[in-house]
């Protein structure tokens, strides 16, 4: 399990208050997915980029991150301008290469590589525990919250759970095949999943009930603005205006 | 503190798995229960913590009689429970955040909060857990940090299923003398012989749903 690979750190990004990097995200992610016109989108993207510059992040495991993201995009890239209508480009055989549908592709792309870089500079920085009590302290319903709290601590048991029984099938010779010997086993071994999870969720309910829970996560962190991350919301907020200007003018 | 008269209970197969259950726990005892597989520990201790809900019989605990969900509050409240597995016990994201769940249900003021997780690790010798992940800690060190979930509450009475499960020796002696310095009242179920040997005074045998006299005292 690969969590908060880019969490530990000490830049100013690392040290931005995580209800500033929450509500920077929303910010730039509303303008750039309302926005189509290619300039607005390149200013988003640089910021985005020079954010993850600026927290010195790995570079290899950037990377290594926008390639399964761009594994998407390229099928976009493949498709979009063979079915969009527009002006011809290019012509290889019954194929038509349309520039309308090119433009769509690209500006896809760029659009969700800048959102993600954002993400990945702002969300990426902080740990999971951080955010989430950001979240609580932006008023988000505290269900919410807790469903969030609960994956990040329950995802790693379950994944353990899973090697658990695949070590079990491993050990008693079984290998993956297209048959239906196989894929009941894959049945199987799904329904245990939900089952064991189902029978975790009722233990811990239970403990929670012995210490007292009555509905309501209460927590014990709390934050403080500062100038810098004021600062920071402050040019986010105008990057995401220039975005929007940008498409409003053209 | 705890009466239990000619308790009787079954799961869903209809099997009965607590047969006319006797047993009573005072202040000051430590009490030590051993017993075959599926002879109703387990069940015996969800029952007294109002988890489940026995059929017949009666239950007493701390002079009242408990029935239904609201007379068990103030049981849950005074009495601790350590579960088989930690990882049912401990599902906040940081140690701190889950010694705090307790005390804050409780309904303590912040800072008190942060004062008795503060107490409570330094007793245990945890306080370099404080901040970490509970994901990222070994086995040993959640069954640790599990009692101290369950000591910040500071509980009159409590009850331990399979605590050295799964625990190497080291971490059971450090678990026993725990016990042994920090709790005055408990009921312990477990296979380990050696490790009721070191923590009880009497030590009950439970088998098919009843508890028998003391094996020693």
């Amino acid at each position: 399990m690969h969590f908060e690979e880019f969490s530990d750190g000490n830049t100013l990004i690392h040290r931005l208050d995580p209800r500033v990097k929450i509500l920077s995200v929303c910010l730039i992610t509303v303008a750039l997915a309302l926005s189509y016109n290619l300039p607005g989108i390149i200013v988003g993207l640089l910021f985005s980029v020079g954010l993850i510059f600026a927290a010195r992040l790995d570079g290899r495991k950037v990377l290594s991150r926008f390639a399964v993201v761009n594994g998407f995009f390229l099928f976009l890239l493949l498709i979009l301008p063979l079915t969009v209508p527009g002006n011809p480009l290019y012509r290889v055989g019954p194929l038509t290469i349309s520039d309308r549908g090119l433009t769509y592709a690209i500006t896809l792309t760029l659009k969700g590589n800048a959102i993600y870089a954002a993400m990945i500079a702002l969300l990426g920085t902080s740990s999971i525990v951080k955010l989430g009590h950001a979240l609580h302290h932006l008023r988000v319903p505290g269900k919410l919250v807790q469903l969030f709290f609960f994956s990040y601590r329950y995802i790693s048991v379950l994944h353990d759970e899973y090697l658990r029984i695949r070590r079990a099938l491993k050990i008693r010779c079984f290998t993956g095949k297209t048959d239906l010997h196989s894929y009941r086993t894959y049945a199987y071994v799904v329904g245990m999943l939900f089952l064991n999870s189902y029978d975790r969720s009722q233990r811990i309910y239970r403990a929670m009930l012995c210490r007292g829970f009555s509905g309501e996560l209460r927590t014990i962190d709390h934050f403080a603005l500062g100038w810098a991350d004021l600062a920071f919301l402050i040019l986010q907020a105008t990057v995401a205006a220039s975005i929007v200007t940008i498409q409003v003018v053209s | 503190m705890i009466e239990i008269r000619d308790v009787t209970f079954s799961y869903h197969s209809g099997v009965p798995i607590l047969r006319g259950l006797n047993f009573s726990l005072s202040h000051g005892d430590r009490v030590g229960i051993c017993g075959p597989n599926g002879s109703g520990k387990t069940t015996m201790l969800q029952v007294i913590m109002g988890l489940l809900r026995a059929h017949e019989g009666e239950l007493r605990i701390f002079g009242k009689q408990r029935s239904k969900e609201a007379d068990f509050f103030e049981v849950r409240r005074k009495i601790g429970f350590l579960f088989q597995d930690p990882d049912d016990q401990l599902f906040c994201p940081t140690v701190k955040d889950d010694v705090a769940f307790g005390p804050l249900n409780l309904g303590l003021e912040v800072d008190e909060v942060e004062k008795v997780v503060d107490d409570t690790l330094e007793t245990l010798g945890l306080e370099p857990l404080r901040e970490r992940v509970i994901y990222r800690l070994s086995g040993g060190e959640k069954r640790l940090v599990s009692l101290a979930t369950v000591m910040a509450m500071r509980p009159e009475a409590v009850l331990l299923d399979e605590p050295t499960a799964g625990l190497d020796e080291d971490t059971t002696l450090r678990l026993a003398g725990v016990l042994r310095e920090h709790f005055k009242t408990y009921m312990i179920v477990s296979h380990d012989r050696a490790f009721l040997e070191s923590t009880v005074d009497v030590l009950y045998r439970m088998e098919g749903g009843k508890i028998y006299r003391p094996e020693y005292r």
